[in-house]
């Protein structure tokens, strides 16, 4: 019975025999492969040498891609299992999903790598503007654009109390991705990549690596989470900025967990907590229960840092976010960072993945406008992310009112990322989400640094040839102006939350 | 593509409207019927001390809305006279909307805490902006607007702006693409004693909109240079900020020349204010009871010249409306892009 109810993978490697070199020694795919999904099998040929054959075992693939892409004869690709059911209702997935949970991998079904819901994504039915005959466009190749933004609380008129800013070149950053959630040479990638292009990274809950902090701080964001990992005072004051994590997209209302085998010396001392320990990080902070009481860890945290950095507070989009954040405002966050359903994670349970939060185009939207009724807009920077895929999803985000954007599974794709959707295994086969030998040595800091830039530069220049089409030059101009958006195919409720008119009005 | 021109006597002398009329008249190829308009300082001088409110009701002399905004006027202010402003149909504008003028001052015990007499007149146009069907086209004190859908000279006549003497005058030719050409969208945009007629298109209204909503400007006359007007009266009036700075926060150095001269009070000002940037092509001159600015986008995308004859200086996008007025000037320049021309009004007289 129980062989039975054996989930079947949904894809599997094939290997063209007929390309492929093992027969003169070539195993590399089995070497890439970190799943266990290709293995290498002795055969003996005509002449009586043995050699190994990469065999699929069809058990464990994820369609990572790892082997696809290194195979230096092109002879793997990857196919889909042929589709178990028809029924129009009961999908595979969900079929899937129960003969998992019968059998013995029972209890919460986890995935990484966020939503892959049918909720629309809004960004695609939303339409630049452009320029036609009454206002020139702009070529970003002939003339000056700015696309640099500050982030921070602004006082509300010339002449008061003015408050620490952070400067960003581009109005994007990399979102909260943790030490032990990813390794250390990802951590210093993405900090030398954000230092010379002038924008910052976020470490995530899981401390501050003292290698980086000299080095990388003025461009680094450290989070305070509920685990406190890490959190003393020379981690708050080695950063640009700290950030109180109450909640994140891909799993609102849920805590964090890095297993124990997880936990190597390094994270240990980093996170402050044994090696080989689980570090549960608890869906509430314990000593926040109320807006009062986030407000006195805000000032906790300018206290102890001398009131010369930001204090960021990120949540999850959901569904009555503009109160919210007009209350964390009020609070004295400086930065409110809202991160969209389809925010990525390490490990979500699936059904919280899929059903719970709301849209970060809506969210932001509504979180600016509420602001801007209350005449407390300029208090508070707001920073979207949650499924930010593309630069002209970033300057969508920007129109509807954030000030710039967090991208976090973008960095995992710029550094290989095939969305196998198993970073929680800790068995990434290109080296990012795992610390363990072997796997973790294939990110090489310098070439993934330099992968970060050029992401980073790419998305920068698209973004000033979009601003260019409109006729601005000033990403400031950009912020908040749904004007320059059209929706196509929404209907009246949806224009209403984003603030937008339908294509044609 | 539209026309604008501007007089400004500095020594207050008074000219009557005929003559600007002829300089935005041979404009007429940059625009196209859709709008025309004036502004006119010094006009009231017997109510000098009052805001000259002019209001445009849409459903004509009969309307309920009248009452309406009689009645509100009445709670809200000492009106101390009112009157029809006179309009003499032509065959090219044989009838339009009906416009009074009210001669008010707030009520003191109207004002809120906190609050002055500008702050509530503010107020009062936008509460009544927003209630439809009425519009005022301007509330400065000794100042007016007369503005239509019509060529400026055939608008000029409707009004007969030859009639009112002023000694500064800004003119309009509209030419509208992006929004309807009707009566309450044709230039001069106003506020208090700010009017202000622009060429382009302001590509970051949206944003501009959404920021003067926060301070209770609000945008009801759809037209992108109405920002312009709302944005000039926050940084000046409100936010205490001196002309050169109001006008470097609209058209702002780029930042590395802001950094590049180490300036710390610009940097300030495009951190806290960027939001009030004017973005896209855009030539205006926008006058106040003080004096005038003519200003140019930071690109330099319209066309925008100065001229100084003595006393009088005028401003206009094309050198043709200068010359038929003054064929001798004593200096003619083009302003650089988002170099602010100042022209004071006080300063001259206290010289």
């Amino acid at each position: 019975m129980k062989n039975n109810w054996k989930t079947i993978p949904p894809f599997h490697p094939e290997i063209d025999y007929s390309r492929c070199d093992y027969k003169n020694g070539c195993t590399l795919c089995a070497h890439e492969c970190s799943w266990g999904e290709i293995a290498l099998k002795p055969e003996k040929l005509d002449n009586g040498t043995v050699v190994y054959k990469p065999v699929a075992n069809l058990t464990s693939c994820g369609s990572c891609q790892r082997c696809v892409k290194m195979c230096p004869y092109n002879a793997i690709h990857i196919v889909n299992s042929p589709m178990y059911t028809s029924h129009g209702y009961w999908t595979p997935d969900y079929v899937g999903n129960i003969w998992k949970q019968a059998s013995s991998e029972g209890g919460v079904l986890l995935v990484g790598n966020g939503a892959t819901g049918p909720q629309r994504r809004y960004f695609d039915h939303l339409m630049f503007d452009a320029c036609q005959v009454t206002n020139p466009s702009i070529d970003p190749l002939r003339e000056p654009m700015e696309i640099r933004t500050y982030l921070g609380r602004r006082p509300a008129q010339w002449g008061e109390e003015t408050f620490p800013l952070l400067k960003l070149e581009v109005p994007i950053m990399f979102g909260a991705m943790s030490f032990g959630a990813l390794n250390l040479r990802v951590h210093e990638a993405e900090a030398k990549a954000t230092k010379e292009i002038g924008t910052y990274w976020n470490t995530g809950e899981g401390g501050f690596h003292k290698s980086l902090r000299e080095k990388y701080g003025a461009n680094t964001i450290v989070q305070v989470a509920s685990g406190r990992f890490g959190v003393s005072e020379d981690y708050l004051k080695s950063a640009a900025a700290v950030e109180i994590k109450i909640g994140q997209g891909a799993k609102p209302g849920i805590g964090g967990h890095l297993p124990g085998e997880k936990v190597t010396p390094p994270i240990s001392q980093t996170r402050m907590i044994p090696v080989g320990s689980d570090a549960l990080s608890p869906a509430p902070h314990h000593d926040i229960y109320s807006i009062e009481d986030l407000r006195q860890l805000i000032y906790a945290i300018k206290e102890a840092t001398e009131y010369k950095v930001p204090v960021s507070v990120k949540i999850a989009a959901v569904h009555n976010v503009a109160a919210i954040v007009s209350g964390i405002a009020r609070a004295g966050a400086d930065i409110i960072a809202i991160d969209g359903f389809r925010g990525g994670t390490g490990a979500t349970p699936l059904q919280i993945r899929q059903n719970t939060g709301i849209p970060i185009e809506l969210a932001i939207a509504a979180a600016d406008e509420r602001l801007r009724q209350e005449g407390i807009r300029n208090q508070v920077s707001l920073v979207a992310s949650g499924g930010i895929q593309c630069s002209s999803d970033v300057l969508k985000a920007i129109c509807l009112g954030a000030d710039a954007v967090y991208v976090a599974t973008p960095v995992l794709i710029a550094l290989g990322c095939g969305m196998c959707q198993r970073c929680f295994t800790g068995k990434c086969a290109y080296g990012i989400t795992t610390n363990k030998p072997g796997l973790a040595e294939r990110i090489d800091v310098d070439e993934a640094a330099w992968a970060l830039k050029n992401l980073l530069h790419a998305w920068a220049e698209e973004i000033e040839e979009l601003m260019g089409s409109m006729g601005i030059n000033a990403i400031e101009a950009m912020r908040g102006n749904r004007d320059r958006l059209r929706g196509v195919g929404l209907n009246e409720e949806e224009l209403r939350i984003l603030g937008v008119k339908h294509a044609g009005a | 593509m539209c026309g604008i021109v501007g007089i400004i006597n500095t020594d207050r002398t008074k000219i009557d409207g005929s003559y600007i009329r002829e300089a935005i008249r041979i404009q007429n190829e940059r625009g196209n019927g859709l709008g025309g308009g004036f502004a006119a300082y010094g006009i009231y001088p017997e109510h000098k001390d009052n805001y000259a409110v002019h209001i445009m009701y849409q459903g004509g002399r009969h309307s309920d809305i009248i009452k309406k905004i009689e009645n509100f006027l009445e709670q809200k202010t000492k009106v101390h006279h009112s009157e029809e402003i006179p309009v003499y149909p032509t065959s090219t504008i044989p009838s339009g909307p009906y416009f009074k003028r009210y001669f008010v001052n707030p009520l003191k015990e109207q004002i809120p805490v906190g609050k002055n007499e500008d702050d509530a007149m503010v107020d009062i146009v936008m509460s009544i902006n927003r209630m439809g069907d009425a519009y005022v086209i301007s509330s400065g004190k000794d100042m007016g607007v007369f503005k239509g859908v019509g060529f400026p000279e055939d608008i000029a006549d409707f009004f007969r702006i030859q009639d009112y003497k002023g000694y500064m005058w800004i003119a309009h030719n509209r030419f509208p693409t992006n929004t309807p050409g009707w009566w309450g969208g044709a230039h001069p945009f106003t506020i208090l004693d700010k009017a202000v007629v622009h060429n382009g298109e302001i590509t970051s209204y949206g944003t501009n909109k959404r920021w003067l909503e926060m301070f209770g400007y609000f945008c009801m006359l759809q037209t992108d240079t109405e920002v312009i007007s709302y944005i000039f009266d926050k940084l000046t009036r409100k936010d205490g900020l001196s002309i050169e700075d109001a006008c470097f926060v609209m058209a702002p150095s780029l930042w590395e020349d802001i950094e590049y001269e180490n300036a710390d009070k610009k940097m300030l000002l495009r951190q806290l204010y960027g939001q009030a940037i004017v973005n896209g092509p855009f030539g205006i001159v926008l006058t106040h009871s003080g004096g005038a600015i003519v200003l140019n986008d930071r690109n330099k995308l319209r066309p925008v010249v100065c001229a100084r004859v003595g006393s009088t200086y005028y401003a206009s996008s094309e050198e043709c409306s200068i010359r038929l007025l003054s064929p001798k000037v004593d200096e003619l320049w083009s302003p650089k892009g988002g170099e602010a021309v100042i022209i004071n009004i006080a300063k001259e007289e206290a010289a």
